[in-house]
């Protein structure tokens, strides 16, 4: 058994920054490489794209990533883990194995994890008993089931942890938690028995820390900020992790960032509810139980994690086709930014009504303001205000509302307050909105598959 | 005694849904027995007027002298539907910083 293995995170969702995996790699030992790609939304994207092209409905970056990475990896050993597989990881897989003879290199193991995208299966696992109820609003699934994009059960580690014991390079998966992505290398590192709860939320607390990237490395840091050096070149996280159940988060020297006490808290509690009742389909971990001490130089000691059993259930993530929304803005200057631009929203909203468009919302904010804290905002004295956007919203089931409201916002500059500018953009166009719809499903209705693809 | 918030904490703000979490951290224990005694689930309830229209929860986690808000009910919908600028609660932390706190001695 290893003494220690460095597992480093090169991706905090689907758009971030694209050198930071191959950073983490060149710049000193790492053992696992582990990639999130998920968001919520970007499961129906990826479903879009696979409807109109089979071949598609991954992380298209993932390959042209590979190829970089690849020589790399093979001279380090250096395995990959990465749930950008989206809906398609057989496709993501054979991509990767295309760049890998491209390159020259051979004998390259793929696990790819399969059995999460249950969209084919719902009216099946509905009569069935399994409802699929919204677990927010607890109404039945049937009242949108017409209009599902995406289905997914989010495995955990174990499905991983089974592909790297077949000998697995690279471990592509569909929908897994961002958490299993570095829990399952250190079950798998370590032996470790799966039903040793306290370990599986201390690996689940480390995956916690890594899943979003370099926000837990100086990363949208609102402590010390200014304190952080080279966010140009920010070092992503690493977990080294121990048998015993010890963690290091720390990053590689020579990249910039920081790792500090209130880094790796700031990010233990993001997008947290309960801190006693985080529950993946691994364990339900105890955030209130962690045991953080700062090292100095950047690193993070992590330890005596308390964790209780899985529920029964896997969390499904569906998301289906609501309606559309459209924004569109417009810059007002000194003298009285906002009055104009308080004055011009009127203007726009009785046009809309007068055409007798029909509305869910039309929300209306003034950016450079208060967009971002409304109420809570003193508004200065109107005379030191040099300029305001002016930034509408709307959203509604009626594509044409919708167009049309795009078609109002340019006739203000010409039709409406002075000093006017900004729509160099063009006119806004109706968006599709993709709604979520989060559900559980019974842990016997689902098996995740595992396939070796070389 | 007044003390501005940000003097003593700083923190991190996300989505649930329509529910924001807003997770607030203090530099020291000292800070962390004020933020505990006098930040309460009612006291931020108030200080989101406007913004939260639904219930506020509020968990200790001592180990990180942290407290954790759940605003329910905050972000026009959430996720995809809301039509927000700040649709994730991105920026809720900053805002529950520039609170004041009045602290007895």
């Amino acid at each position: 058994m290893k003494e220690k293995i460095k597992i480093a995170s090169g991706q905090g969702f689907w758009g971030d920054l694209i050198e930071a995996p191959y950073w983490q790699v060149i710049n000193g030992d790492v053992d696992y490489l582990v990639m999130d790609y998920l968001a919520e939304v970007t499961m129906s994207i990826l479903q879009k794209q696979k409807n109109k092209n089979p071949k598609l409905g991954y992380a298209k970056d993932i390959p042209e990533l590979m190829r970089r990475i690849l020589p790399v990896c093979k001279e380090k050993n250096i395995k990959v883990i990465t749930n950008g597989g989206g809906v398609n990881p057989i496709a993501c897989a054979e991509a990767v194995l295309e760049v890998s003879k491209n390159i020259g290199i051979k004998d390259l193991k793929i696990g790819v994890v399969l059995g999460d995208n249950i969209l084919d299966n719902v009216e099946t696992i509905i009569s069935s008993g399994c409802e699929l109820n919204n677990m927010e609003s607890n109404e039945s699934i049937n009242i949108i089931k017409d209009k599902l994009l995406s289905a997914n059960v989010y495995f955990g580690a174990e499905p991983i942890v089974d592909a790297l014991k077949l000998g697995a390079d690279i471990v592509i998966t569909g929908r897994t938690t961002d958490t299993g992505l570095t829990l399952a290398p250190m079950i798998y590192e370590f032996n470790w028995d799966m039903d040793n709860y306290d370990l599986m939320s201390l690996g689940t607390i480390a995956g916690h820390i890594l899943e979003c990237g370099a926000q837990s490395t100086g990363g949208n840091f609102l402590g010390n900020w200014e304190s952080v050096e080279n966010f140009a070149q920010i070092g992503f996280p690493i977990a080294e992790a121990y048998p015993n159940g010890d963690v290091i988060i720390t990053k590689h020297k020579n990249l910039g960032g920081k790792v500090s006490f209130d880094t790796v808290a700031e990010q233990l509690l993001y997008e947290i509810g309960n801190p006693k009742d985080y529950i993946t389909p691994d364990c339900v971990a105890d955030f209130s139980s962690v045991e953080l001490e700062d090292l100095g130089d950047n690193r993070v000691l992590m330890k005596n994690v308390k964790g209780f059993p899985p529920t029964k259930f896997y969390k499904v993530s569906c998301s289906y086709f609501y309606g559309y929304s459209a924004v569109g803005s417009l810059t007002y200057s000194w003298p009285k930014a906002l009055t104009k631009a308080k004055r011009a929203d009127q203007i726009l909203r009785e046009r809309l009504k007068n055409l007798g468009l029909t509305f869910e919302e039309i929300r209306t904010e003034f950016v450079g303001l208060n967009s971002c804290h409304g109420p809570l905002v003193k508004i200065p004295n109107e005379d030191e205000i040099n300029e305001i956007m002016l930034r509408v919203a709307v959203r509604s089931k009626d594509y044409n509302s919708v167009e049309r409201f795009g078609r109002e916002i340019a006739p203000l500059i010409l039709t409406g307050p002075p000093s006017v500018t900004g729509f160099a953009g063009g006119r806004p166009k109706p968006a599709e909105v993709v709604a979520y719809w989060p559900a559980l499903i019974p842990k016997v209705l689902v098996k995740p598959e595992v396939k070796i693809l070389s | 005694m007044k003390i501005k918030l940000i003097d003593i904490a700083h923190g991190r703000s996300g989505d649930k849904g329509d529910s924001a979490n807003v997770g607030i951290i203090a530099y020291n224990k000292e800070g962390y027995e004020i933020i505990k005694k006098y930040l309460t689930a009612e006291k931020v309830k108030s200080y989101f007027e406007g913004i939260c229209l639904g219930e506020v929860e509020r968990f200790e986690l001592p180990n990180l002298l942290a407290l954790n808000f759940i605003l329910h009910n905050t972000l026009g919908g959430g996720g995809t539907i809301s039509l927000k600028l700040d649709a994730q609660g991105k920026t809720l932390a900053a805002a529950l910083l520039r609170m004041e706190l009045v602290v007895n001695q």
